[in-house]
């Protein structure tokens, strides 16, 4: 309740200051947006606290897990950050190179299961 | 700002793919953007390979041990009225740097907007966050050295592999917070005594904001990966 009511009485503001000075310098959006969207981040931390909070296991646990952590991440990203009014260049220059880190984690994960089998062959047996 | 004219005087008006295209070819600048902004955007690419190895290597030790790994849920509970609460001192962190993350975002806009005072008070209110979002993490570090006895070479719960990576993923963690403090303290100082005015750009902001909103995006794969995973 409390994100409706400032986020217009911060609209408003908003709308005085254009008036005054009109400035249309860089990033400008209203600022309602960051409100919106640090409410939903509240939300979805929430979520995946409550995750944790009832135990759940298994699949379940880790979809939720990874679905609200990409689901925050991209908020942060997307409007925090301003990715989604940026160049498809500069879009393509910082988002493909992770990606690469994919086969990091694949390769690591392979081999974290392959040392585990020779430990528990070589210790548990 | 000569710099700041040859961009504004670029033309972009190439969207989508052929925007791509457009923007590498040919002898122009590939980044509309003010260089800040973009060797920002650069080094904080370079920080994602740098948390995400170290991520990497903690997936790596916990799936490789054989050894239980301590339940996250159990190490960080917090003992409250005879109740322990699992993760709340956690919950409370992430929370506590989102709202930092807001707070930024917003300062970031009335930056542009050339109010000075709502800039500055917004960049100390994160500033402030973050130096308490410190000081929850040495509560938690002295919790967990202290009375939990755990050390980066083992810990009474279970693969000592635990202490390693918790210290070095939180402790990276930590210093980047740390230092971003400082570096939103220098760049509120500079606001309030009128140093952007006089530069005729409020972009130092924006690009301060991408440092502090880059250490909320690694918490936010730190509280998936290391406390609930």
């Amino acid at each position: 309740m409390n994100d409706v009511t400032a986020s217009e009485t911060v609209h408003e503001q908003k709308a005085h200051g254009s008036a005054d000075q009109g400035h249309t310098e860089g990033q400008q959006h209203p600022i309602s947006i960051y409100l919106w969207i640090w409410a939903l981040l509240f939300v979805f931390s929430t979520f995946s606290y409550l995750v944790d909070y009832f135990q759940l296991h298994g699949m379940l646990r880790w979809s939720l897990i990874i679905l609200f952590m990409l689901v925050k991440a991209g908020f942060i990203v997307a409007i925090f950050m301003h990715m989604r009014w940026e160049r498809l260049a500069l879009k393509f220059a910082i988002l493909i190179p992770p990606l690469a880190l994919l086969i990091l984690i694949g390769l690591m994960a392979i081999e974290g299961e392959h040392t585990f089998i020779t430990r528990w062959a070589a210790f548990v047996r | 700002m000569a710099q700041d004219a040859s961009i504004a005087g670029q033309p972009t008006a190439a969207e989508g793919l052929d925007g791509v295209v457009a923007d590498w070819s040919g002898d122009k600048q590939a980044f509309p953007v003010p260089w800040g902004k973009a060797m920002m955007w650069i080094f904080l690419l370079s920080d994602t390979f740098i948390f995400t190895c170290f991520l990497t290597s903690y997936m790596n030790v916990r799936i490789s041990t054989t050894a239980t790994w301590p339940d996250p849920s159990k190490v960080f509970a917090l003992d409250i009225a005879g109740h322990d609460i699992p993760l709340l001192l956690i919950a409370i962190m992430t929370m506590v740097l989102i709202t930092s993350s807001g707070t930024m975002a917003m300062a970031v806009n009335y930056g542009y907007r050339r109010d000075r005072a709502k800039t500055t008070a917004l960049m100390l209110a994160t500033a402030a966050l973050g130096a308490s979002f410190v000081s929850m993490q040495a509560f938690e570090w002295h919790k967990l050295i202290v009375h939990e006895g755990v050390r980066p070479w083992g810990n009474p719960m279970g693969a000592p592999q635990f202490g390693s990576a918790f210290f070095m993923i939180t402790g990276f963690h930590g210093l980047h917070v740390s230092a971003g403090v400082v570096y939103l303290s220098v760049v509120a100082r500079r606001v309030w005594t009128g140093f952007y005015d006089r530069k005729g750009t409020y972009e130092t902001v924006e690009v301060t904001g991408l440092y502090w909103h880059f250490v909320d995006l690694v918490w936010v794969f730190i509280f998936a990966f290391f406390y609930l995973w």
